[in-house]
């Protein structure tokens, strides 16, 4: 008990947490605008792995590092132009199509990484995003540690989180994005494009699935390897439906999971550890995450037109 | 005081539009003009193509060929949102509104630049709330669309062609939803807008409307215009015989010879389901050769008696014999395997399969007499022969049934009911939203299976109906039956008041 007390109290628990927690909010406000303007995107596992990559490579062969961010998130917007391609005006099925393109960005990672550097067996290591100084407030004690001692992409995540729900919520573009998600019909009965609508929500939103994934090997671990986002992807799916498709209850489940992750690593490391084996402890974030699911998501509004194509004339 | 309409040229024409759906043609070379300040009714039986002509005007659909004129202006096929700018509004049938948005944002969708920073909203609000009361349409701006009454989503609708100034406000069958009370303020506010410049076309089937509220119309006859007429220069009669093609006689039925007893229900109650009475203890027989109409206020217990029928309700006590015999376990299997044939209350929730064929939908009851394997080539060739004795329109056998207006919907029903040649027939609203044609010919073919020995029961609301084809009526109310009441010896009157539960005490 006074072990939990201890790390509860730790300053780096919650900078951990605030860390862990950056990549998936990104992802998760990628697949949140997608799926708000009704489309599914399986593909954000695979577009996050080839944007770790992405984002890895322009550093590696000597870019600035926001240039590497925005290569990251151009390679996702390619790869979600072609989700939104096939599901959009040619209407194929979402599942399909994404779980297709995670195959397809993922291998297409692994092989560029292998062709760029097929001698290598350790990864090699770039200078990250370093935390940012912010003045007086990454002073003081404790909570400077814990709060204000981030890089500048985890500030620019919780931006993000913010501009979609301004954008969602306060703008005419919004406002037709969720529209297209609840009833592409409405959309087209007041003169606007479905597809344009939903085409631009989900190469933006890959886009941003994109630079969640190069915050890990820009931010977090310097270098890029294989199974890297290890599900990360997934949990942003969920998270998206434990927000309730809603940007800042998303960040809360982000923060949520990120907190559950970032307590079973300092478990592990405790009296407790001994005696129970760690896979116990790796399974915690994802039980309290599905018991979380259950309790915040059962009255949820799903869009309705979630998965739907949509196709003009048809009757 | 009245302008001639025509004197300022028309503002709107459309020249020699023609639509083809696969095999199907949708509109034949259909010409049409409308004045400032007029109500033109376009006319039609379902399936005669009148949605798909308003569609086309506005951008929907591409035509084949002919074009769109909105104030001389020629207007760019497959645009809607060039048809709003050129002051076309649309209420569609099937309402297109977003339900998990408000009325405002549902009213501001679309309208402003998508790239502007601010929602516009207070400045629409206000203006939101001038037109709704120059034309009578109350309506909450905050109020979620799925919070909303069918009527008031209808005033969200046409509250969003005027926002966006529409001159020429096109209206695809409004009255289907709405309560009589809510059509006559529809009416209203229909007779302010023209009497402010806007032109109105409104689509409809039913004749007393257009009469009502048409200075002209139009009738379309499987996608083709047959008819042209001011509305005060013709009759419900002459405009029901050009929308159908021939004369229509309400069917009469010969005298019933009633014979053997096939279904009986002796003090038979089911539970109580939610809001849905459940039966007391009802005692009924329904002979070979008879229609026995049930009427009653929606909600009195008909579900319960259908469902009791079909095998989705067993008796909680009493008992039901069929033909003599009384069923050992009662299902919806042995409803069928007892020659029971069904016409489902609601033909899209649970007489069809949207998005399966008709072919498919038409042997969902027979498709396990295969023995484990479909036959597809004989069940292709029955439904051929189905549609083609039912005279369902339809490209085909392989056409989704979504695809089929609801009076051809209900054709390849009835043919899947009788072409089993039932014993039994639970008719349960089966005229329902039908055209005028569609209608008779049901009522025909329910009359000929009863001609030709089927026991029929007719559940309907409509009291003319049960009075028409029945050869003895029944009053349900709160689960309790009536005596039977032979043709002809009870007035709509009285029955009113037994539909109003006076009288069951001591008949009890």
């Amino acid at each position: 008990m006074t072990e939990l007390i201890d790390i509860l109290l730790s300053a780096s628990f919650w900078a951990a947490i605030l860390r862990i927690a950056s990549p998936l909010i990104f992802a998760t406000m990628g697949e949140l605008i997608c799926e708000r303007a009704g489309v599914l995107n399986l593909g954000i596992e695979g577009i996050m792995v080839f944007g770790a990559f992405a984002g890895w490579v322009t550093i590696y062969a000597g870019g600035p590092l926001w240039l590497g961010v925005a290569v990251a998130f151009g390679a996702g917007a390619l790869f979600g132009a072609l989700h939104g391609l096939l599901t959009i005006p040619f209407g194929l099925s979402q599942h399909v199509v994404g779980l297709g393109i995670t195959m397809l960005a993922t291998a297409a990672a692994y092989y560029a990484y292998r062709l760029a550097l097929p001698e290598v067996t350790n990864p090699p290591r770039i200078t990250p995003f370093q935390p940012l100084h912010i003045p007086v407030l990454s002073d003081i004690p404790w909570f400077g540690q814990a709060l204000f001692s981030q890089t500048a992409l985890t500030w620019a995540g919780f931006a993000v989180t913010g501009l979609t729900a301004l954008i969602l919520y306060r703008t005419p573009l919004g406002l037709a994005l969720r529209a297209a998600g609840e009833n592409p019909q409405a959309v087209e009965a007041q003169g606007l494009s479905v597809t344009a609508l939903r085409m631009g929500a989900v190469i933006t939103g890959s886009g941003l699935m994109a630079v969640g994934g190069a915050f890990l090997t820009m931010s977090a671990f310097s270098s890029f390897f294989f199974e890297m986002v290890n599900g990360r992807g997934w949990i942003c799916i969920a998270l998206v439906v434990f927000g309730a498709w809603k940007p800042g209850k998303a960040l809360l489940g982000a923060l949520l999971f990120a907190g559950f992750d970032a307590l079973q690593i300092r478990l592990q490391q405790t009296g407790l550890g001994q005696v129970v084996p760690y896979q116990v402890f790796l399974m915690i974030p994802y039980l309290l995450s599905i018991l979380a699911l259950i309790a915040m998501s059962r009255r949820a509004e799903v869009p309705a037109a979630l998965m739907t194509p949509f196709n003009r004339g048809d009757r | 005081m009245r302008i001639d309409p025509m004197a300022q040229g028309p503002v709107l024409r459309l020249s020699g539009i023609t639509k083809r759906f696969g095999g199907l043609i949708a509109n034949d070379g259909i010409s049409l003009s409308l004045a400032r300040g007029e109500v033109v009714a376009l006319l039609g039986e379902n399936g005669a193509g009148k949605t798909t002509l308003m569609n086309i005007l506005f951008g929907h659909y591409t035509a084949d060929a002919g074009t769109v004129e909105v104030m001389g202006q020629t207007l760019p096929p497959g645009q809607p949102g060039a048809a709003l700018k050129a002051g076309v509004g649309m209420v569609h049938q099937h309402f297109t509104l977003a339900d998990n948005l408000t009325v405002l944002d549902n009213v501001l969708l679309g309208t402003r630049p998508l790239l502007s920073l601010s929602s516009g909203r207070s400045a629409a609000r206000a203006r939101l709330a001038q037109l709704a009361q120059d034309f009578g349409l109350a309506v909450n701006p905050d109020a979620r669309v799925a919070t909303l009454s069918v009527g008031e989503r209808q005033r969200v609708e046409i509250l969003k062609a005027l926002y966006r100034d529409a001159r020429i406000l096109i209206l695809d069958e409004p009255t289907a939803v709405l309560t009589p009370q809510e059509a006559d303020a529809l009416f209203d506010t229909l007779r302010r807008m023209t009497q402010q410049g806007l032109s109105v076309i409104f689509i409809s089937h039913k004749l007393h409307e257009v009469m009502a509220i048409s200075s002209r119309v139009l009738v379309l006859r499987h996608g083709r215009l047959v008819g042209e007429t001011a509305t005060a220069q013709t009759d419900r009669h002459q405009l029901a015989t050009l929308m159908v093609g021939a004369e229509i006689t309400a069917p009469a039925p010969a005298k019933a010879r009633p014979g053997a007893t096939l279904l009986k229900l002796d003090k038979v109650s089911t539970a109580r389901q939610g809001n849905r009475p459940g039966l007391e203890q009802i005692t009924m027989e329904l002979r070979a050769g008879q229609i026995l109409g049930l009427a009653g206020v929606s909600g009195n217990g008909q579900g319960a008696l259908a469902d009791l029928l079909c095998g989705l309700d067993s008796p909680t006590e009493g008992s039901l014999t069929i033909a003599g015999t009384t069923p050992q376990a009662w299902s919806p299997r042995a409803a069928l395997d007892h020659r029971i044939g069904r016409i489902p209350e609601d033909r899209h929730k649970t007489g069809t399969i949207a998005d399966f064929t008709l072919t498919e939908n038409a042997v969902l009851e027979s498709y396990a007499a295969g023995g484990g394997w479909m036959n597809w080539r004989a069940a292709r060739a029955a439904t051929a022969g189905i549609i083609d004795k039912y005279d369902i329109r339809c490209p085909g056998p392989d056409t989704r049934i979504r695809l089929l207006s609801g009076g051809n919907m209900q054709k390849l029903i009835l043919g899947r009911v009788l072409e089993t040649t039932p014993r039994i027939i639970l008719a349960n609203q089966p005229v329902r939203g039908l055209d005028i044609g569609a209608v008779t010919y049901v009522q025909e073919q329910l009359i000929a299976a009863r001609d030709a020995g089927a026991a029929i029961l007719l559940i309907s609301e409509d009291l003319d109906e049960i009075l028409s084809l029945s050869d003895s009526i029944r009053v349900i109310s709160q689960g309790r039956l009536s005596p039977d009441f032979p043709r002809g010896t009870k007035t709509p009157t009285e029955l009113g008041q037994w539909m109003a539960g006076q009288g069951f005490d001591h008949a009890a």
